[in-house]
């Protein structure tokens, strides 16, 4: 579904993506790892259309479309999704409002007529109830004031409403706690099926633990230095990133 | 010839005229706004408070005035219909500067002892108790532009409510600028509110999009006596062609409570004055107001508030959308006097310029003199966050679908303000819909048509 070839991308001039190839296939979890500022968000930034950042060099395949060409609404409408490391607030936009009109473009792009507002509410309480997100969130201004925590289930209830074909959690486990944690990766497997992926960006093995990664990425200096089984994330979380930057011959 | 010898001209030539088309009351004062437009002229862009708004080229073409007070064929129920669901109000118009007599709700509808009606009828009608407050509290010296009102208008709109009556319901004008020259036409509205009294009161301006210009001159006086409530809503709809320069004096009695709201949905030129003074203790002012432009549109809003007196509050906070190469300025004056202890006066101005033509001016001025008082300003000039529009894009939301959100959250807290619900909620359409780029003009007024 998703096929990356030779990417490259600056912000501000400066190059931060320096070459990623990465091919995605349905049904597929795909886990990126890599030191801080190696490239992680930038990677999910430059997929989904993120304007600060410059493409220079390669190409992006999303279900054979030229995804680069796509505006940042369209990919989400061909069923991209990015759970952002760090949510914005939106003072004065209340997350019904947002999310009714999310749905509807999603809808119009797809041809279909707008929900009405009772199966609008209908469906919102049905998502709601995945990532256990409290109603009294749902009828605030986005993320305004949110903890931590509760932008990240945000995140995740909002990925329930657009049922995406492809899903790139950025650190969705940061700020959880434990129990938290829980609900949230629950929430995920329960929207994970034979026909979508997901690529989960994180730190640490424990998000591992229950989303079990197919293939696990080391991204580093903009570039993927490393591929493997769900074996890697374990040595990783043993041996941190010094041995891989040794096999590169840095140390 | 300069912008304001004509107008002197005119008025010496046409003196008889003018008044015996008018009140006495409303004439009384006319010789001495003269004078005083004669020694002082209009304001000109070198006077600090009018550095924004260029008065001397607004009034200088010859504009027609209808002095003679001919009728103008219009029957405003036809000519503004609405599309939109009607707010139940009294409703009253006036057609450029005249009260139009044949559509008012019959008086049995006002509550006992309430007066509304034409300005000079009632100046006629109840000569003692309009002269009491006439011209008391638009200051002619403080502003050639209402030394020219003052000169020239002959009629507009008066509304009394007596001590202690609650009108319940709101009462709507609507003025209606036609014509098929460019035309001139000065306004005037008296309010007074009398103790423990209670009324809102709706001012709607449209204009007829012709190609004419027009120049809409408004001077409205509100008195709100002790222990009153009164809420005063200005909404322009008018269109490109129009020039608006209007001042509200407001003056309040002791526990007064006055809401004060001016929103500029679509417009050409236009100036809005807000002079408050608190006249009596304990008494609490807000004074808020809206505005989006674009094209080459222009907002200019200065506010004065006078703490004369202890323990008052004012709440005071402006918001404008630029747009396209739209001009905005807002200047806030604050007064503490000396004495005037336990003041309590906030003033908030923020600004959303969103597109990179459009420019904004603010200027805060506060002057404190007495030393127990809680004071605020803030005033900021931004634009869209980036962040968040990329946000919602990402969420499938068209960028100009995110920017429309973001623009109306900007607004909505001043929407907020408002007393009245139904006004609410026909605004909070209103904007949405100018933000869509529909203008915001309904073919005519939220509350033209009722019953
Ligand atoms: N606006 C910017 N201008 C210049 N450099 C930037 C800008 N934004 C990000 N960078 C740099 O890009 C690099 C990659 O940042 P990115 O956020 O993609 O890292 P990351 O792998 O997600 O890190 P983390 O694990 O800490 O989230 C960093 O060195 C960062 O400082
Ligand atoms: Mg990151």
């Amino acid at each position: 579904m998703l096929k990356i070839t030779d990417l490259h991308a600056n912000i501000n001039g400066k190059e931060i993506l320096k070459g990623i190839d990465l091919e995605v296939r349905p049904g597929e979890v795909h886990a990126i790892m890599g030191p801080n500022g190696s490239g992680k968000s930038t990677l999910s930034a430059v997929l989904t259309g993120n304007p600060a950042y410059e493409v220079t060099r390669g190409s992006v395949e999303f279900y054979g479309k030229d995804l680069l060409a796509l505006s940042p609404e369209d990919r989400s409408h061909e069923g991209l999704f990015l759970s952002f490391q760090y949510p914005v607030e939106i003072p004065g936009v209340s997350m019904v409002n947002f999310m009714r009109t999310a749905v509807n473009e999603q809808r119009k792009y797809r041809g279909l007529e707008p929900l009405s507002a009772t199966d609008f509410l209908k469906l919102m309480r049905e998502k709601r109830e995945i990532v256990e997100l409290d109603n009294k969130l749902a009828s605030r201004s986005v993320n305004e004031g949110f903890s931590g925590g509760e932008k990240k289930r945000n995140e995740i209830f909002q990925m329930a409403m657009l049922e995406p074909r492809l899903s790139i959690l950025d650190e969705t486990d940061s700020g959880l706690d434990i129990d938290a944690l829980r609900i949230v990766a629950g929430g995920v497997n329960k929207l994970k099926s034979e026909k979508n992926a997901t690529i989960v960006i994180t730190h640490y093995q424990r998000l591992l633990d229950y989303i079990a990664p197919d293939f696990v990425h080391v991204l580093y200096k903009g570039r993927i230095v490393k591929s493997g089984g769900p074996e890697l994330a374990l040595e990783l979380e043993e041996r941190g990133y010094d041995w891989i930057k040794k096999e590169l011959g840095e140390i | 010839m300069s912008a304001v010898q004509q107008y002197i001209d005119l008025y010496r030539s046409q003196r008889e005229l003018i008044a015996g088309h008018s009140s006495q009351v409303m004439n009384a004062l006319r010789d001495e706004a003269v004078a005083l437009l004669e020694s002082r002229g209009l304001p000109t862009l070198k006077d600090e408070e009018y550095r924004r708004t260029d008065i001397e080229a607004l009034y200088a073409p010859d504009y027609g005035l209808n002095l003679g007070r001919v009728n103008i064929e219009v029957n405003p129920y036809e000519v503004f219909r609405c599309d939109v669901p009607n707010l139940s109000t009294l409703l009253y118009f006036v057609v450029n500067d005249t009260f139009y007599a044949q559509a008012q709700p019959v008086a049995t509808k006002l509550p006992e002892g309430v007066i509304a009606g034409s300005l000079c009828e009632m100046s006629e009608k109840y000569p003692q108790l309009v002269a009491r407050y006439y011209g008391r509290a638009a200051d002619m010296k403080r502003d050639g532009t209402v030394a020219l009102n003052t000169a020239f208008a002959q009629d507009g709109f008066f509304l009394y409510i007596p001590d202690g009556v609650i009108v319940e319901k709101p009462i709507q004008l609507v003025n209606i600028l036609r014509g098929n020259v460019d035309f001139l036409v000065n306004r005037r509205l008296l309010v007074v509110v009398g103790k423990g009294a209670q009324a809102k009161l709706l001012v709607c301006d449209h204009s007829d999009e012709s190609s004419v210009q027009f120049l809409a001159s408004q001077v409205c006086e509100i008195f709100v006596d002790d222990d009153a409530v009164f809420d005063y809503y200005d909404m322009e709809e008018s269109s490109e062609n129009t020039a608006k320069v209007a001042s509200v004096f407001v003056r309040q009695g002791a526990r007064s409570n006055v809401l004060i709201n001016g929103i500029v949905l679509h417009n050409g030129v236009t100036r809005s004055n807000y002079y408050s003074t608190f006249a009596g203790e304990h008494a609490e002012l807000s004074l808020c107001g809206m505005g989006i432009v674009d094209k080459e549109q222009s907002v200019d809003t200065y506010t004065y508030i006078d703490h004369a007196v202890s323990h008052c509050r004012s709440n005071e906070l402006f918001k404008y959308v630029l747009n396209g190469s739209a001009r905005g300025s807002f200047c806030g004056r604050i007064l503490v006097r000396h004495g005037a202890q336990k003041t309590e006066a906030y003033q908030g101005n923020k600004n959303l310029c969103a597109s990179p033509l459009a420019k904004m001016y603010t200027k805060p001025q506060l002057e404190i003199y007495a030393d127990d008082v809680k004071c605020s300003h803030g005033a900021t000039i931004g634009q869209l966050d980036q962040n968040a529009l990329f946000y919602m894009r990402s969420r499938g939301i068209s960028e100009s679908e995110a920017r429309m959100l973001l623009m109306f959250a900007f607004t909505n807290d001043v929407i907020e303000q408002v007393r009245l619900d139904a006004l609410k909620d026909r605004l909070r359409q209103l904007v949405e819909k100018r933000f869509r780029g529909e203008l915001a003009k309904c073919s005519g007024c939220q509350a033209c048509r009722q019953e």
